[in-house]
């Protein structure tokens, strides 16, 4: 009994029954190669393109090779004025979400209290909530109260938006946390206050840190919420939409890829040091 | 120091003091508005007439919409599943080989994925028009392969649209089913093979099984915002493949007529929250609020 169950266990592997799971471990491979090739495509494009010379308005033809688009990159009136606009609303809204989602993630976490339900829903319809729709109903409330539209409606739209990331994100964390940590520093005679300065912040600090960086990458890459509730200001993306139907300057490309490689660089630092780290230890 | 008596599980006031600032940013610019909206949505009049907008229940409001605008929501929703299923079936294989295969390139893997997301939402659905263009290495190369009528286009066409809307919400559903996948305990599928499991087999009762969250959080997390997208539409699509979205925004931030929009959008969000809530309880999972 015994005997044929190993048999059947262990077949003998034919020559194309390999060569078949050769192909069929490599087509997964293969796969996701092409599936990289997909996403970087268009990235690549948008690289190249920002080193073009453009005859017309649109930067869709190739023409000539140039430095010029990254040298002159804001020779085109409004564009840094709109970066600039983006970049602050992001630092401010990802500080400003950051901090109470942080706060709700504690509370949603560490305590059972009546309403934990419905706050755990509250934090995720927006979530499930389509853009275009937090927008529409964001400026119907200002339209409502006669608010100006400008720098502080996008601001409070920004922050609104991104407090359900910065609360899933330090949940996740808080979830997965050892509050033996805690108790040992209370038993060494800490307090509370001292505990939390002392112990939990700073192993909660990479979600936190992780949750700023998402905030800030969702704020400024935003075009539906912003484009409702921006009136007259411009940021980086309703800027782009503007110029889309009237021309493409590749300066817009210029931005778009040097954006992408601090983030780039910046996330690949944090890969390296936690790869070192994780050497170390 | 109130505040911070983390370790008793019943502490009065003070997780109700955390989460105040939160929840009062939330409740003031997120369900006070929608209850505007529902208001703006029964509302009566036009500026273009000359008229301010008054509140009378004017419900049909909705049925306008519904039946003006049939074609618009059957495509957000169409368009929408279609880039959703297409975004599973591609990025299921990848998750799947960064997560059993990655070792320990995983997180420069996922690093991968993320990245072309840094540049520009409106950037990169450019940078597909530039690719999909009429005379572009892509369409000569579909024509060649009878893919695409000779002198036919792929762009301003649903196809492209779907095809703008399934790159742009890719990371949303590859990192959900990579988490799933990567949490799972691979001596459960070595005990599915030592019980004659072939490889398939173990596959789809253990491996597919316990990925689920991740599908479904994965599938709702694109469908969504891919459902009230106008911007693929835009750019790369013709009038002929508008979503709702494209509808609410003119009306919104064109012809300024609030009422039907306000109508729409919440048609858009009651739908939208009814599917999800209908997948939910068809697939079966509690993960979906935490």
């Amino acid at each position: 009994m015994t005997s044929v169950a190993v048999e059947a266990r262990r077949p003998r592997r034919s020559a194309p029954a390999k060569s078949l799971a050769f192909v069929r471990r490599h087509l997964l491979t293969l796969w996701s190669v092409l599936f990289f090739g997909y996403l970087v495509l268009p990235i690549a494009v948008v690289a190249v393109f920002s080193f073009n010379a453009p005859k017309g308005r649109f930067n869709f033809q190739w023409e000539h090779f140039t430095f010029s688009n990254w040298t002159h990159w804001n020779a085109i009136p409004g564009i840094q004025s709109a970066v600039q606009l983006s970049l602050e609303i992001a630092v401010i809204a990802s500080i400003l979400a950051t901090a109470l989602g942080t706060l709700m993630a504690l509370a949603l976490v560490r305590y059972g209290f009546r309403g934990r339900g419905t706050t755990n829903f509250v934090v995720f319809l927006p979530l499930s909530t389509p853009e275009i729709v937090l927008g529409a109903s964001l400026l119907t409330l200002f339209l409502n109260f006669s608010t100006p539209l400008g720098f502080k409606t996008i601001l409070i739209a920004h922050v609104m938006f991104c407090v359900s990331f910065a609360v899933v994100t330090v949940k996740a964390r808080l979830v997965g946390f050892d509050r033996h940590l805690e108790e040992a520093a209370m038993d060494l005679g800490a307090n509370e206050w001292t505990t939390f300065q002392k112990v939990t912040l700073p192993l909660i600090a990479p979600a936190i840190l992780a949750a700023l960086l998402l905030c800030f990458a969702i704020s400024i890459d935003d075009f539906v919420v912003t484009y409702f509730v921006a009136g007259s200001r411009v940021t980086f993306p309703i800027f782009v939409w503007g110029a889309a139907r009237v021309a493409t300057p590749p300066q817009i490309n210029v931005i778009g890829i040097a954006f992408f490689v601090i983030a780039v660089t910046a996330m690949l630092g944090n890969v390296f040091v936690q790869n070192y780290r994780a050497k170390q230890a | 120091m109130g505040v911070f008596r983390l370790f008793h599980r019943h502490q009065g006031a003070t997780p109700y003091l955390l989460l105040t600032p939160g929840l009062l940013w939330l409740g003031l610019f997120f369900l006070a508005p929608l209850g505007f909206l529902i208001y703006q949505s029964l509302e009566s009049g036009s500026i273009v007439a000359g008229f301010g907008f008054h509140f009378s229940w004017q419900w049909s409001n909705y049925w306008d919409a519904l039946k003006g605008y049939t074609g618009e929501f059957e495509r957000s929703f169409e368009y929408a599943g279609l880039a959703t299923i297409i975004a599973l079936v591609v990025s299921y294989p990848v998750a799947y080989w960064i997560a059993f295969r990655g070792g320990r390139w995983k997180n420069l893997l996922l690093l991968f994925i993320v990245a072309p997301f840094f540049v520009t939402y409106l950037i990169r659905t450019l940078a597909w028009q530039t690719i999909l263009a009429d005379h572009g290495v892509v369409v000569r190369i579909l024509i060649d392969l009878h893919l695409v009528a000779h002198g036919g286009r792929v762009l301003a066409t649903g196809t492209a649209v779907i095809a703008g809307i399934t790159y742009n919400f890719l990371p949303f559903m590859a990192l959900p089913v990579y988490v799933s996948l990567e949490q799972i305990d691979q001596t459960l599928v070595e005990a599915a093979e030592d019980l004659y499991a072939n490889k398939w087999l173990a596959f789809l009762r253990v491996t597919f099984p316990l990925s689920l969250p991740g599908v479904v959080a994965g599938t709702l997390l694109t469908f969504i915002p891919a459902a009230g997208d106008f911007i693929n539409a835009t750019l790369l699509g013709s009038p002929t493949s508008h979503m709702i979205g494209n509808v609410i925004n003119s009306k919104f931030n064109g012809t300024i007529d609030y009422p039907s929009a306000a109508a729409m959008s919440f048609i858009l969000m009651a739908v939208i929250l009814g599917l999800v809530l209908l997948y939910a309880r068809a697939v079966g999972t509690e993960k979906l609020t935490g």
